[in-house]
Formats: C-alpha cells, structure tokens, sequence
C-alpha cells in the first residue's frame, strides 16, 4: 500500500473538491482524505498506474463517466540512433532494460520534484525497491545517441555520482556514496555491475543505484529526455515504461519509441493493448448481480476498458489483469459498492464450535468456579525472561520488540504478570489456557515445532497444599487420572514440587515456586503453581 | 412504631452497651462501659449514621516525650550525674568531670550550659564547682518536674511550664509538640431521649441453628442498617477479550459455521504461496512477517504442491500468473501465522467433494513485527471465515458479514474496493460505531481467485472469505482507548471489567 499525495491545486484543476468526490474515489477503491494542500489516496499495489497524478486524473475521469474508454497515446518512429544496444553481459546482473525518449517537455522546479516523487514511489512499490525494477531519466542533449547497456568490471566504472564532487568506481560508490550503501545489497556478489553508456563512451548511471551528475541529472532547462527501465521482470519494465511514458504525454512531451538491439530487435513501447473475452453469465454469477449486455457496454469503459460484444480491450498501462476475475471487481467497481445490496444466501450446514474450544470452555468456567481470574499473555516472551527460567525457547529473526522468543510454558508470561502487579490486592489466583511452544525433536510436525495447548493456575499467596488441592479437584472433576511424582522441577522448591503424569507421560507439573526465582523477578509474595498440558 | 423504638431495635450489641453512659465524655464512656476507645468510637459513628448523635473533630497540640525524653524521664536528666558527682568532688577539671559522669560529648555540652545558665555552677581557672548549698541539690529542676508531667496536652501547661518548654525544645529529641485528633459528641433530640437508658430489649443478633430451632413468634431480631457498606469481594472471572471471543464464536456457530483449528507457527507456503501471494511480494519480508529461526519447514501435502507452483508460474492455463520461477525453499521457511486464512487454505486443499457446501470460521491471534503503542501491537485477534459453495456470489459474501456484525452490536455496514492478492473481487469492510459517529475499519474479505481454488480445491469455484481484526471489536465493547491494556493483565483492571452481555 503506497500513500500518494496529490497537489490540491493541481488536483482542483480536474475536479471540484469537496467531500462528496473524496467519498466517490474511495468507491474508485483508492481510500482518499482531503488535507489543506494536497488529496492524500492510498493506493493498492495492483494500480501502480494510478501513481503518477495524470494516471490517477485519467482513471477517475472514466469512473466519474467523463472521459471513458482507452485514452491513445501516440508513440512516433524512431528517429535516427534510437537505438539501446543490450549487451550479453547483463544477462547476469541485471537483464532487462526498456527506453523511450520524450520531447518538447517543459520541466519547471516544481514538475522535477512531482516526477522525482512518480519515480520513488514506482521503485518503493512495482519496483520492490529497485530490486524488480529502477528507472533512469536523463537530458537528452547530454548524451549522444546510441546507448549501450553493458556490465562492466566494477573497477572500470567511473563517473561522478548524482550530488557527489569527486569521480568514484562502481565499487566505491557501494562503499562510499550514501545512495551506494543503501542499496548495494542489489549488486553485491557480482563480478560485473551494469551501467548504461552513451556513444561518446560516458556513463549515463550504473542502475539500480545512482545516475551521472553531468549525464543524468534534468534541469529547468532540459527539454528532451532518454528514459530508461532496467530490471530482472521485462513485463513489468514495459508497463512502468508504459505508465511513464503516459504521464509524460499528458504533460505535454511528444514521445518517441526506441529499438531494443538485444538477443532480438524490438520496438518500445508497443501500446497495443491486449484483448480479453469476458462472458456476462460469469459476471452475474460471480458478483450476484443481473447485469445486462447494455450494463457492460456502459460499465467497462468507465474503468478506462474498451468492450464490444463479450471481448474488451485492456489499457496497456494496467499491470494487474491476470484473469477474467480482475475485470469483474472493476465491474463491480464501476457499478459501485455502495450500490450493492448484501443478501444471505440459503447454504445449509451445521454450526459446529472445535473440540478445543469446548473443552477450553468447560475448563475456564470449572476454573472460575475456584476463584480464580483468567489472564491472557502474549505468545512472545523477552530474552532476560528466557535466561533467567532458564527455558529452553525459540527465538525469532530480527524482532523490532524485546519479545524475541516464542513462550515454551505458561510459567513465564504467570510470573511476568505477579511481578506487574505487586501493588494490587492479594491474594491474587489466577489461570490462563493457551498455546506453548517447543522444539520437534521427533520431526513429526512440518514446521519443526510442537504445539500444545497448557493450562496453569497460580496462585499467590499460595502453598503445596493449595496447588495439590486444586489439582485434585480438576483430577475429580474432569475425571482424569493422573499420577504425581516427587521430583524437581525447574524454578520451583525440590521437596515441595512434582512431575504429573498421565498414561506414564510426563503432562505437567506443580508445586511452590523457588525463592530465588521469586527474587528474580522482585516477587515477594510466595507463589504456588500447577502447569498441565491438555490434549 | 415510634422512631425511638425502631431504633432500639436496630441498636447493634456495641450500641446498646455505651447508651447508658452517652451523657459523659467520651474518656468516661470508655471507662464506664469498659470498652476500648477504639470500639467505643465505632459505636458512635453507628449512631451518628442512626440520627441519635452528632461527632465533630478538633485538633488538639498536646506536648509529648521525645526518644531522649523517654529515657531520661525513666533515668534522669544527665546533668543530674553532674551535679552528684559535683556533690562529692568540690572541684573538678573538665576532663576529669566528663570522664567520672560517663556523659557523651554532646550531654556532657549540654548539661554544663544548662547548670551555667541556672547558676547551679561556676567555672573558674578550668575548674567547675558547685555554686549552691548542697542541701539545694535534693530538690527536682523546674525541667525535671515538667518531664515528670509529660505528656499533656499545650493548652494545661502554665506560664512558667512553657517558659521551660521552650528550653526543653532547644534540646535533641527531649520533647515534641504532636497533634492530636480528639473526637467528641453532642446528642441530638432523639439522643436526649435515648441517653442514659438501660437497653434491656432481648433482640436475636445472628440466626443460629439454634434460633432456629427454639423460633416463636415473640422473638425478635435486631433491624440492620442496610445502607451501612460491606467490605469488597472479588471473584473468578474470564478475561474480558476471551469474553468477546467466545460471543464472537458462538455468532458463527449460530450461523452454521464450524470452527477451524491449526497452528500459529506455519511453512510460508500456507501462509502465502498457497494463497497466491507471490515469492516478492512485500508482505513477505522479515519487515513485516516474524521469521522463526528454525531449519526449513517441510510441506508434505505433495499433492498441492505442484498446482501451487503452476498457479504462481504460469497461472495453471487459466490465468497469466505471476511469470516467476517459484522457490520450493522459500516456502519452506517458517513463519508467525499473519492471518488466520493459512487456516482457510488448509481446510479447503483437505476438502472432498462430498464435503460441500461447507461453511467453516475461526478465531486465532495473529502476528506481525511491529513496535507497539496505542493503536499497534505485534499479536492480534482474527475472525476468519470461508463459504465454499457453487453457487455463492460477491452479494453473499457481504450479506454473511453484515449479519455477523449486526449480531456483534454494529448495524450500520459499509464496504469499499479493496485488494488482496488472492482474493477477487476484494472488499473493505466498516462499521459505523454508533457513540463515536465514525466509521472503524475492520478488514478485508472477498472470493478466493480462481488461481487459489484451482489449485487447492482442483476447480474453480466461489469461496466466500475473510479475515477482520477483532481488536477494534474488543477495544470498543469494552470501552478501551489503548491496545495495550488489552494485553496488560493488570489484575486489578480484570477484576473491576464489566462483563459483556
């Protein structure tokens, strides 16, 4: 999900602003909020063409009814050197590229920053942070024409670094430039990194890290742009090249189209859009509504599509229509949710809760009638908890909390809450059921961890006899024949704590709490527990 | 029955006893009724709240023995080891006085000051001796004579008294001015008329087995006073969110739900893959996903393996895909469940197809790595729900949800588009919180894309689902502004929790 903040003024100039159209483009499925300066709507990842504010203008005027259908975009010839030539060599790093080239822009300080921001946020979204796909801009009349997209010993890349004084390699721009380490992760390992050259032999950038700051950098006074897209996915390359070229066209540039010269020649981009049956029965059947032939000609290409008898044209800019499915949500979409009208249908089937959860139920309410408070823990519990219970635990990868490990019993999160809540009225008797975690050691589970489902009841002030008490009941009650065995437990007194078993198993066990473990966690009332597990 | 007889009957044991002395003060109460102070202010307050007295509070400074002043008083004053020992030795060097009185430094100090003062004494070439006929020295110091008195109250000393209690403050911990609370009384009418009786009403204080058996009509028990408050009790209870657990449990299982089970530690590939969620897509990194630091996962349900891996490649020849080359080993990697819908994709690969139409729903905390404040935490509460049906539509799919939460107290649904990558079309679902006039997001939900069916169930057909937090819910129903209170367990709050009806 991308935030997108659209300047107000400029966004007043399509649309009158008020409430009421904030409502409407959150029924386009993009949640929008008016802020003083600008409209803030957060997009989804499948509409990365909805980034740019031409894109989302375009789309919206369809939706509203205004301007529907596909918009064409006309791309001119070649001129002469249009040309990229691939090298094999990125076949490795970085395989794909796809280039264009727009003239006749006018670039004011103000439009920069807009298509600085379409690009940041093509890379933070589409692009999976340069990783999937980057895109380049650059002054037309800086370079000269052909260019080549070639890997090249990281050594023999030089050039001066977007913002940077002083010429640095490819290896010292990822070891040295701010932009360099940040995203060095995406060519390290590689023997050769990529970088597009221009005919004169100077680096226009090394992607996906930085452009040249004499090759690569556009100014007020840029009119003619190269624009390219590198990446390891060339279908999502051509759309971003697509959505971009668009944007550029409807801020006026005439857009030129450029020959690939790869294992194969090709021509970029190609805006035929692509066609797609779609079958009104499916549609009904799907969404539950009895739309009409007419109700489709009139819906489609409000979502910018192009239908005509069971077949539609798609919008080559659209990146997301795997499947008829797609098409029938802009239906819906275009038909608009709030129209929608929520029926239950006659499904018949038998409710029925768990196993776990009845028992789990008929247990809680047996434990209250001891007394006792239900509490209920979080499943992580802190590394100072794990080494001082000396429990043996699992820990997760990189937690942004003190919660690293996964709770091996219910002991911890127990003592975690009498240390909390030493200012309150005892005695305190508490019980908790939930799910606690231990290494498979007899890899019967896919997941290498055991799951099983404890229960414990503490309580504090409290002694063996209590907790044996309590034990006993449960025992009587449940009717459940266990066994206790004397034998020390870990954290509790030796003497005054023992194992359960049932069937000859260890299932739990209870007793008094240690003094020392009391001491610390800063408990200084004596706490007698019983931890069982249940299945 | 006239007020003055119906409050004999309510007269608790400890009233009836001090009646007949309530028109003395209270020092005499407690001796003449040979109760302690303590209960004797305890009856008054009971009849104070009985309309029969009035109690009223003074301050009152009263001069009491300081630590030092305690042991002097029970030994003496240490310039009276001084003055004796003065009584035998006519004169004597400093060192030599100090050594003899045993006196500290500091007492030693001040005992010489104060006989100078008094001119008991007189110190000449290094020498002290006695300045007054020995005779003298048998009577008692005006200090001495004030110490014997103490303690009493500031207001009985004369003028000379607190002329030495100002002396008697210069000195460490020998006397210290405490206030007092001194409660007294004045009786009202109905006291007037009470006071001084001997109550000698037979009235039955406690149902005994015994009462019982010897009950006549005759018999009387004392009237209690039921405003009169009672010590707190606390009792067993469930959790407030468990509460709203089960209510929202018990809602599906009316609406012929069954319940799904599972674990929360899962392989990515129920998780993710096997909902379509491609190997790149962002909700996968560890930024947002708690990775377990456990060797890979094994995935032995081998029969969708292979379909899941098409649908992600190559769409299966019923869709475009996601054009990659799927990773069998990043699947494997284990996981926090971040839905409960690894649960749906479970229960509909394990569906045959005299199984349907099936309907099933669960309840299950979920997590995320995230940092926790107010609104965030890295656990929460999920509701899942799947509907698995040939001929259920995107209209149903709204209708079951609006009828769940209409039953959980929220009749006021809207729905939004929305994305997920595995379902299509997506729905965004809110509620309108009826207090606080604003919508509340609750989630998302829609039908399972045929990519996902196709591959798990081996057709395409509708499956209704959702997965909404439940957090939002619990915080609302029981009134709660901070996440963390939720999960705070403060023992005190759980007690005190309104049960949800």
């Amino acid at each position: 999900m991308a935030n997108i903040q659209f300047n107000r003024k400029e966004f007043e100039k399509h649309f009158k602003v008020d409430e009421k159209l904030i409502e409407k483009i959150s029924l386009f499925g993009t949640p929008a909020s008016l802020k003083e300066d600008y409209v803030e709507v957060e997009l989804f990842p499948n509409r990365p063409d909805l980034i740019p504010l031409q894109g989302f203008v375009r789309a919206f005027k369809a939706f509203l009814g205004k301007e529907t259908g596909i918009r064409e975009y006309k791309i001119n010839k070649p001129e002469k050197n249009y040309k990229v030539r691939i090298s094999p060599s990125v076949k490795q790093v970085r395989p794909f590229t796809a280039c264009a080239i727009v003239k006749n822009m006018t670039f004011t300080d103000e439009r920069i920053k807009e298509i600085i921001n379409v690009q940041e946020k093509m890379h933070a979204t589409l692009g999976r942070n340069r990783k999937k796909l980057a895109i380049g801009i650059y002054p037309l009349d800086k370079i000269s024409l052909p260019i080549s997209y070639e890997a090249r010993d990281p050594e023999k890349i030089k050039f001066i670094p977007l913002g940077g004084e002083k010429e640095m390699n490819g290896r010292e721009i990822l070891e040295n430039h701010p932009t360099g380490k940040q995203y060095s992760s995406l060519l390290a390992g590689h023997q050769k990194f990529p970088v597009f050259v221009d005919a004169g032999s100077k680096v226009l950038s090394m992607p996906p890290i930085i452009n040249s700051h004499e090759t690569g950098r556009i100014t007020e006074s840029t009119r003619d742009v190269f624009i390219e897209c590198s990446g390891f996915d060339n279908e999502s390359l051509q759309k971003a090249l697509k959505i971009l070229i668009t944007m550029f066209s409807d801020m006026g540039g005439k857009v030129y189209a450029m020959e690939l010269e790869g294992e194969k020649k090709e021509l970029v981009p190609d805006m035929t859009s692509e066609k797609m049956k779609i079958s009104l029965e499916d549609v009904n059947k799907l969404l539950g509504l009895s739309l009409k032939e007419k109700d489709l000609e009139k819906l489609l290409p409000r979502m910018e599509y192009e239908y005509k008898q069971g077949t539609l044209r798609i919008p080559p800019w659209r990146t997301d229509i795997l499947h008829q499915v797609d098409i029938i949500e802009d239906i819906a979409i275009a038909y608009g949710y709030e129209k929608l009208v929520p029926q239950v249908p006659n499904v018949s089937t038998f409710g029925e809760e768990s196993k776990k959860a009845m028992k789990n139920s008929i247990l809680a309410g047996t434990l209250i009638g001891l007394n006792l408070l239900e509490t209920t823990s979080f499943h992580l519990i802190k590394q100072d908890e794990v080494k001082n219970m000396k429990a043996e635990s699992i820990e997760l990868e990189d937690s942004k909390t003190d919660y690293k490990y996964l709770r091996p019993n219910l002991l911890i999160p127990a003592l975690r809450i009498f240390a909390e809540n030493k200012d309150h009225e005892y005695p305190q008797r508490i019980f908790e059921i939930g799910t606690v975690f231990s290494s498979d050691k007899k890899h019967l589970t896919e997941t290498g961890i055991q799951e099983k489902e404890n229960m414990i009841v503490a309580i504090s002030p409290g002694n063996f006899t209590e907790i044996k008490q309590i034990h006993d009941y449960l025992s009587r009650v449940l009717g459940i024949e266990y066994e206790i065995e004397e034998e020390s437990v870990p954290n509790l007194l030796e003497g005054r704590s023992a194992i359960i078993k049932k069937d000859r198993k260890n299932v739990g066990y209870l007793g008094e709490v240690h003094p020392e473990t009391l001491q610390e966690w800063k408990i200084k009332m004596p706490i007698a527990v019983l931890e069982i597990a249940m299945d | 029955m006239d007020k003055k007889s119906d409050i004999i009957e309510r007269l608790s044991p400890l009233e009836r006893k001090i009646i007949p002395f309530l028109h003395h003060p209270i020092e005499k109460i407690v001796k003449d009724s040979e109760l302690d102070e303590t209960s004797v202010i305890k009856a008054l307050r009971f009849l104070e709240s009985k309309g029969v007295l009035s109690l009223s509070t003074a301050v009152k400074k009263k001069v009491i023995l300081g630590t030092n002043g305690i042991y002097y008083k029970k030994n003496h004053l240490p310039e009276r080891n001084l003055l004796h020992l003065l009584e035998t030795h006519n004169h004597l060097s400093f060192d030599e006085a100090k050594k003899m009185s045993k006196l500290s430094d500091n007492e030693f100090k001040v005992s010489l000051g104060a006989l100078k003062n008094k001119r008991f004494i007189v110190i000449a070439n290094g020498k002290i001796s006695l300045n007054i006929p020995k005779e003298e020295l048998v009577k008692k110091t005006p200090e001495e004579q004030l110490l014997e008195e103490l303690p009493m109250p500031l207001e009985n000393l004369n003028k000379e008294q607190r002329e030495i209690l100002e002396v008697l403050k210069q000195r460490k911990d020998l006397v210290e001015i405490a206030e007092e609370n001194t409660v007294s009384f004045k009786l009202t009418s109905l006291g007037d008329q009470l006071a001084g009786k001997e109550i000698t009403l037979n009235l039955i204080e406690e149902i005994t087995p015994e009462v019982i058996k010897t009950w006549s009509k005759n018999k009387k028990v004392r009237k209690y006073d039921i405003d009169a408050s009672v010590p707190r009790i606390y009792a067993g209870k469930r959790h407030f969110v468990n509460q709203t657990l089960e209510r929202a449990r018990k809602i599906w299982v009316e609406m012929g739900f069954k319940e799904m089970e599972g674990n929360i530690a899962e392989t990515s590939f129920w998780v993710f893959d096997a909902l379509f969620t491609p190997q790149d897509h962002p909700a996968r990194e560890m930024q947002d996903t708690f990775f377990i630091k456990v060797p890979p996962g094994k995935i032995k349900d081998r029969e969708h393996l292979k379909p899941v891996k098409e649908s992600h490649e190559n769409g299966m020849g019923i869709s475009k895909g996601w054009q990659y080359s799927w990773n069998e080993d990043i699947a494997k990697r284990v996981v926090l469940r971040t839905h409960t819908t690894s649960l749906s994709a479970r229960t509909i690969a394990s569906l045959k197809e005299n199984d349907l139409p099936a309907k099933f729903f669960a309840i299950g905390k979920c997590f995320r790595n995230e940092t926790v404040d107010w609104n965030h935490a890295f656990e929460f509460y999920q509701t899942e729900g799947i509907v698995v049906d040939k001929n259920v539509t995107f209209v149903n799919l709204l209708g079951y949800l609006q009828v769940f939460y209409k039953k959980m107290g929220f009749d006021k649904i809207r729905f939004r588009p929305s994305f997920f990558a595995y379902t299509e079309p997506s729905v965004e679902i809110d509620v309108f919180h009826p207090a606080r006039k604003e919508w509340i997001e609750l989630g998302g939900a829609g039908i399972f894309r045929p990519e996902v069916t196709l591959a798990l169930l081996g057709k395409v057909t509708p499956v209704l689902a959702w997965g909404q937090g439940l957090d939002r819910i619990i915080r609302d129903v029981h009134k709660i502004k901070d996440i963390r209170e939720m999960y705070s367990n403060d023992i005190q709050d759980i007690r005190d929790k309104k049960v949800s009806i």
